[in-house]
Order: structure tokens, then sequence, then C-alpha cells
């Protein structure tokens, strides 16, 4: 972290000073010996819990969501310096602690998710720096003996109007005795200097020196590392284990029962694993052993012939499809997905009699902080949550059960000592808390005209909600909302739609993956619209377009993909062209995808890709996410599953769960939309077009329709 | 006791001999910068230099550094001065970060290889490093970038 350390007894002093109420130091162990050359910094203004001032001119930020790649650690500091009137260069970062004050404002909780740190922050984080400018400016007035009016601020410092000048370091001790003031002003968008440009991002060079301390980076003195034998197959519970090999081994310090299997603690990493590899364990796996993929997709299959619980009706589409001039129907299926962040999981904890320091990468801190309290059998205040870098988190280290925090604390119970939990990729992979399988099957006409009359999506999978502590979200807990999110808003024009859910009583677990249920909607809804083009024998970006009449938004992406990717205009010979359009976190996003078929295999040479995320913050972040949405909704489309037989998991690791590569990526092109509606997300949005992008331009070069992720030419139709 | 050279600097380890090169890194020298992601050769987060060659040290027990020189990301420049680093910046390319040491660390091979790497070239030689943020349009970007700055003399 590029923060400061501050001394703990120091920050308390003067974080109480000024008014800014109590907070917990932090600082990472291990990063002392990470010291970087920044001078170190007296904190003596906090305003508020979101900034610090030292005597340094130093403006350390203080981030309430996780940085996981997406760029909150510079988007949320951009939008308190541009209402602070701070100097950039100056500016610093960390993460928040668990603290009630950095709750969601929406979410009521601290959580990084549903593609809303941005917006969420928005007034938040302006209103902070606002506030703490105004206390600036009322010391340098006293200091000054001026009316505060007369004076204004750039660049990390209040002026006069003889260009007199004290920097907000100069002024931090002053600032520091005067009260925050109850109202501020925000400033006009027109004169925004860093809110809509491409500002740099803040965590480039600890990211690329090997100093970015990740979850798996944490040290303690005294730490031992574990590593967990968890069941073979879900539900699996452990009947006996035998460690008399495992116990002998080098470095091994314990090895005990914890609840989500056999923990194996040791002073390595390596000899950890060594030893659970020498333990034997009998587990009745009886639960599960039966399970399989295929059987579960005909289940659904069968499922999907009955009519569902109803999520959206209008019209009478069963009457219209019967009636129709000309109709089809499609089945989609898209499988099991895990998250697979490049890092594993992790969890460090410092258990005490009266403490428990845990560090982390999660998304999640106001949960993990209340499942690992109970755990530890200490109040929530007395766990402390430090977060470090996320080597990803895509939605799998917002786990509503903390899995791999409570797992940490009972290892931490048994270990007797500071212990970090590390997954092998193979736990991590085997782990659950899956994207869902799910399957649509989709009925839909059009009249003689070539205008759609009915459209009817039968969605069947498990819910991401029911058995968690979100079931209450579940509307009347009928049908679970993300799972019909992108199809019960379907946005064209259809006089006869109805949207129907089914549930799937499946024990596999399952969790929101980056877009979640937009993740299949978005596939499902996009290539059966592209299929009633072709019915209708129109061009499918046309088709779109004719009905869209009340959604502008989704009209101008798509209409700026379109135009961009040279929409029409011919190609050379072999290649093709597919395209999108969804909405999704508040963001519209639309792609069109170019490919070339040969001999089965599928070449995406090109995507663009466009959004409407509203008022944004950082076109150079939003263009990433973009990039990177594009790759991970390809990647799921071309190559990813998971498949179970005889209860177990089929995919171990990246040999047999592949990643979209450097040689396979396409070019990637990217555009926004310029307007001043109220922002949206930009980490999720851009992932739900790709795959039926792909799929659509996969059947414009072959004539083959896709209905079934990952992709395979041998099973299109 | 090992004896090997990481970073410019000799290292005496009284270690298995078997096990991989990159938890010796990791825990007994406190070089974390270099990153587990697979654990068998899948994916390119531990790579490093050994006697200048891109290995994935997740698999290369550390008996295979003896007597040689390892360099980890954290021994790729004092100051962020490679070119490949300042063409990182200048292009913004890690999202997490996570994979990005190893990106690096295949990506200076490369350089040193091939001055002026074509898109074949940068496949061939970054297409056993996975990226999940996708972040590769970037990586290509800045490699290009970092020979361009190599060919005008801005390098070190």
């Amino acid at each position: 972290m590029s923060a400061p350390q501050i001394e703990r007894r120091e920050f308390l002093k003067f974080s109480l000073a000024a008014g800014g109420g109590l907070l917990i130091g932090f600082s990472l162990p291990g990063a002392d010996m990470f010291a970087t050359a920044q001078a170190q910094s007296i904190t003596v203004f906090m305003p508020n819990a979101f900034l610090r001032i030292g005597t340094d001119d130093r403006v350390t930020v203080i981030v309430n969501h996780s940085e996981m790649g997406q760029g909150v650690y510079t988007a949320l500091p951009m939008l308190l310096a541009e209402e602070l009137d701070a100097d950039w260069n100056k500016i610093g970062f960390e993460s928040a602690p668990v603290d009630p004050k950095y709750n969601h404002p929406v979410f009521g909780m601290q959580i990084t998710g549903g593609s809303s740190s941005v917006w969420s922050a928005f007034e938040q984080y302006r209103k902070a720096g606002a506030a703490a400018r105004g206390m600036l400016i009322a010391a340098a007035a006293q200091q000054w003996n001026v009316n505060p009016a007369t004076l204004r601020t750039d660049s990390g410092a209040v002026f006069d109007g003889t260009n007199r000048k004290l920097t907000y370091g100069q002024l931090a001790e002053a600032a520091a005795k005067l009260n925050p003031p109850a109202e501020v002003t925000l400033k006009d968008p027109k004169t925004f200097k860093l809110i809509g440009k491409p500002v740099k991002r803040l965590d480039t060079s600890e990211k690329i020196n090997g100093k970015a301390v990740f979850g798996l980076d944490v040290k303690m003195p005294g730490m031992l590392t574990a590593v967990v034998a968890r069941p073979p197959i879900f539900g699996a519970t452990m009947k006996s284990f035998d460690d008399s090999r495992a116990r002998t081994m080098p470095g091994v310090r314990k090895i005990a029962a914890v609840p989500s299997g056999v923990a194996v603690i040791a002073d390595s990493f390596w000899q950890a694993k060594m030893a659970r590899e020498a333990l034997h364990i009998d587990w009745d796996d009886s639960a599960m052993r039966t399970f399989s993929t295929n059987q579960m997709m005909q289940q659904f299959r069968e499922q999907a012939k009955s009519p569902g619980t109803n999520v959206r009706r209008e019209g009478d589409p069963d009457a219209a499809f019967a009636q129709a001039a000309k109709k089809i129907e499609a089945v989609y299926e898209v499988p099991y997905l895990p998250h697979a962040m490049m890092e594993p999981l992790n969890c460090a904890v410092d258990l005490r009699a009266d403490t428990c320091e845990i560090w982390t990468g999660t998304q999640f801190q106001t949960v993990d902080r209340a499942n690992a309290a109970k755990i530890a059998g200490l109040p929530p205040e007395k766990v402390q949550i430090h977060t470090t870098y996320l080597g990803g988190g895509f939605g799998r280290r917002a786990n509503p059960q903390s899995d791999f925090v409570v797992e940490a604390v009972h290892v931490a119970k048994v270990a007797g000592a500071p212990v970090k939990v590390v997954w092998t990729r193979e736990d991590d992979m085997q782990g659950g808390w899956y994207r869902p399988a799910f399957l649509h099957a989709i009925a839909g006409s059009i009249d003689s005209n070539g205008n759609p009359v009915s459209w009817r999506s039968r969605l069947v999978g498990q819910s991401i909600f029911a058995g968690t502590m979100f079931e209450a979200m579940m509307k009347g807990k009928e049908y679970d909302p993300a799972s019909v999110e992108g199809v019960d808003d379907l946005p064209y024009a259809i006089p006869n739609l109805a949207v129907e859910s089914h549930k799937a009583d499946v024990k596999v677990p399952v969790q929101w993956w980056r877009s979640v249920g937009h993740s299949h909607t978005g596939f499902a809804t996009e290539c059966f619209i592209d299929e009633l083009a072709v019915l209708a024998q129109k061009d499918p970006y046309q088709f779109r377009r004719a009905l869209l009449p009340k959604h502008p938004r989704h009209l101008a992406v798509l209409d700026l993909a379109a135009q961009k990717a040279g929409w029409g205009k011919p190609l050379p010979k072999g290649r093709a062209r597919g395209i999108a359009v969804h909405f999704a976190f508040e963001s519209y996003n639309a792609q069109v995808a170019e490919v070339s078929v040969d001999d089965g295999k599928i070449r995406v040479h090109r995507i663009v890709s466009t959004v409407d995320c509203g008022r944004y913050v950082n076109p150079g972040i939003i263009a990433a996410q973009l990039e990177g949405g594009a790759i991970f909704g390809a990647s799921a489309a071309l190559f990813q599953e998971f498949t179970f037989e005889n209860g177990r998991l089929q995919q171990t690791n990246f040999h047999t769960f592949p990643m979209m590569r450097m040689n396979e990526c396409p070019e990637i092109e990217t555009h926004i939309v310029e307007n001043n509606e109220k922002s949206g997300g930009i980490g999720e949005p851009g992932v739900p077009c790709t795959a039926p992008a792909i799929a659509n331009a996969v059947f414009a070069a072959t004539g083959k329709r896709i209905r079934k992720l990952p992709i395979r030419m041998t099973e299109a139709v | 006791m090992l004896s090997f050279i990481v970073n410019k600097q000799r290292v005496n380890l009284d270690v298995d001999p078997s096990t991989p090169l990159l938890w010796v890194l990791r825990e007994n020298l406190g070089l974390t910068g270099t990153k587990y992601g697979c654990g068998m050769a899948q994916c390119g987060a531990c790579t490093v230099h050994l006697n200048g060659e891109a290995v994935r040290s997740c698999v290369a027990p550390v008996s295979r550094a003896a007597g040689k020189e390892v360099t980890t990301i954290e021994g790729l420049s004092p100051d962020l001065s490679h070119p490949l680093q300042r063409a990182w910046i200048a292009e913004d390319v890690p999202q997490c970060g996570y994979c990005q040491s190893g990106q690096l660390m295949s990506a200076a091979v490369l350089l040193r290889e091939k001055p002026q790497p074509t898109d074949e070239d940068i496949d061939e030689a970054m297409t056993g490093n996975i990226c999940r943020c996708g972040t590769y349009p970037r990586i290509r970007k800045a490699i290009h970038r970092a020979a361009g700055m190599m060919t005008k003399g801005e390098a070190r």
C-alpha cells in the first residue's frame, strides 16, 4: 500500500482531536519491509472518515471499496480530490477498516459488488472532499484574518486575492481545530478538472515492482501456513482420518479436524501441502455421489416443458404463438463456471483471547466480520478485517457464508499462532460457489410482416439467494430476481410476453459471478432476438432498432457499436459479424464481434464494445473494464465449463479449465456514449453481450446456431 | 545447503531441495512479488529468470537454481526504470495486478531476444501467461511501446 504508515497511538490521538471519530489504525504486516521512498506523513487533519491530510501535504484517501482490478483506488480518490482541489501528485490511498461509517450508502453494509462503487461513492466522496476544503479555507481565513469568501483553492493550497498561498499541509493543524461545515456546495460539473479525465491509475507502480500486498503475501511474526483437505464431493462429511504419516513430516505443527475438513498446519505452504497429500481421509460422500451435470440438464429440459412461476406477463403469449405466421423454439444452456481469480483464496488470522485480526482480500467486510466474530466467540467490534489487494474478485470474495474467512478462523482456533490458510488452485476451483448452470427455453413468433408477436422465456436454474441471508430479497420467495435479471426487463416491443422461472433443487453451492444473472440472460435473449430477426428475414441490427422505440439509451449504444464496427460493410472472406445489446447494473452495453470459423475452430478477430454508464469518472478505467469484460465473456463463450460426473468436478486447473490467452485475444475497441445521466456500473456491464455477439457472428459466418456454451461447432444447430 | 544468487545477492539456504523455487522465493526469502497461480506451469504468474531464461518457478525445484542466478520482479529494476515498467505505466496495464509480475518477466526475456517483436513474437512469448482481468491488449501495446523506447535509446 502506498499509504504512509502511521503510529497507531498518534493516529488515534489526531483523529480524535480532529473530531473525526475513532478509527482503528491499520498497517499491513510486513509492509515495513517494503518501506517506500515516500516521506512519513504526520497526520494532523482528519475532517471525516474518508481522508487525512498530513503536514507534508500528503492527502490519504480512505477507500471503502475493495480494489480487485476495477480501479476504485483511483476512481474514488479522484472524486474526493476533485472537490478538495487537491494536488493529484500528493494523493495516496488506503483501504478502510470495517466500520459502519464505511457502509455502502445503498446496501447498508461494507461491500464491493453490483458494479456499484463509483455510483454509490459519487456524492459521498465528493462531499467528503468539499467538507475538508471548506475547513482548510476557514483555517486560512482565520490565519490571514480575511473573509473566507475571498479565498480560492487550487492544487492543494489556499490562495487569497493577492496570491498569498498556504498549502493544505501548512493549514492542516489549524483546520483540525475547526468543526466540519454543516453543509457543502459541490462543484458545477463543468468545472471538473479530474472527473471525466483519463487519469493514470494510482496503484500501477506497486503492481509492477512486486510490492503490492495481496492476501497471499501477508506475513506476520511467527505465522504458520495451513492447507485444508476438503471433501471431494459437495455435501460429503468426514468419517475419520489417519494422519500418522503426515504428522511426522517436516515442518508440520498440527493436524486437526475443522468443520470444512482437515487442517494441516505447518511452517510453510509446501510442507503443509506435502503433509496433506499424506493424509488418509474416509469421507461419507453419499449425498451427491451420483450427481452428474448431464443428468441435471436433462432434468432442466423436462422442467422447462411445464409452466414456471410467473415473473412477467403481458398479453397472451401462448395464444399468440399458436396463431402466429412463423414461430421458433430454442433451448439455450450455460454451464457452471468458477470465478477463477488469478489469486486463489486465502485468509490470514491472528486470533487472541480478546481480539481477532484478519488479513484477506475480501469484497464483503461487514458480513465477514459478523461471521468471523461468531466463530471467534467475540463481539464483532473485537474483530478487525484488513483488506489487502484482491488478485481478482468477480464476486467470489463476497461469500454470504464468508466460507474462506470462517474456515480460517476455525483453523486459527486450533493453530495456537497466527496462521494463513492458503487454497491451492485445485482447492479454489473445487471449492464451490459457482455461477449456476442455467437453461432458457424460449418460444417466439412473428407475424406475416416479420414483426414479433410473442416471446415466452422459461428459465431453469439454481437460485443464488435461496438459503442465504439475501433470501428476503426474493420477491415472495417464488423466484430469485438474480436469476431472471436481464430477461424480466427485456426491452423489445413485443405485445405478448411471458417470463417464467423454475427452481432447480441442486446442492452445488452457487453465487454471484461477474454480471450475475445477466451472464446467462444476456446470452439467451440476445441470441433469440437474432433468431427472430433471421426468421423475419431482417438485418439483426435493424430488427433490434425497430423494437426499441422507447429505449433511446439502448439505441444509442447499439447505433454506436454498429457504426464503429462498420456494420453492413464488406469483410474479408470467411469473416462475419454478430451484434448484441444489453442493460445491466444501470449501464447499457452493445458489442459487435467479428469472427471466422475454420475447421470447427472459432477465431474472434475483433470486438467493438460501447457503453452508456452515465456520468463517468475515469474513461481510461472504463475502457479497461470493457476490454476485460469482453475477454472475460469471450473466455466463457469459447472455452469454459464446469461439469460433474459421479459427484466429482471434472475440471481442476487451467489445463482443463482454459482461459483466453494472448494469442487468442481479439482486437478490442471501446467507445463511451457521452451524457449527463446518473452514473451506472462498469465492472460487470461489459460481460453479457460478448457471448451472444460471438454466437450470432458464428451464425452469420456458418449458418449454424449456437445454443449452448461453451461454443462447440459440433453442437451447433 | 543450497547456494545461488537472487537479484544479484548470494543466498545460502538450508531447505528441502525438492521445494519449488517459487515457495523458497516467497517464504524463505520474502520475495512475494512472484505469485502462485496454478502450481503446474499453466498460468505463468510465477515466472522468474533463471540464468536469464524465463522459467515457471512453481514447478522448478529449488535445486535447479543451485549455483545459478535468479532474477525476480523485485530485481527487474531498482526504480521502475525498466522500459517495460515505464511502458506498463504509460499504458495503464494492470487491473488486479496479480499476474503482472509474471507478465513482465516473460516480456523482459522476449524484448532481450527480440528487441523489435512482431505481434506473432508477442503471441509466442506471452501465451503462457494468463490474465483473468483481460489486460492482454494493453500488454501487447506496452511491449511495442517499450520496444520503441529502446530503439530511440530511451532505455537505461
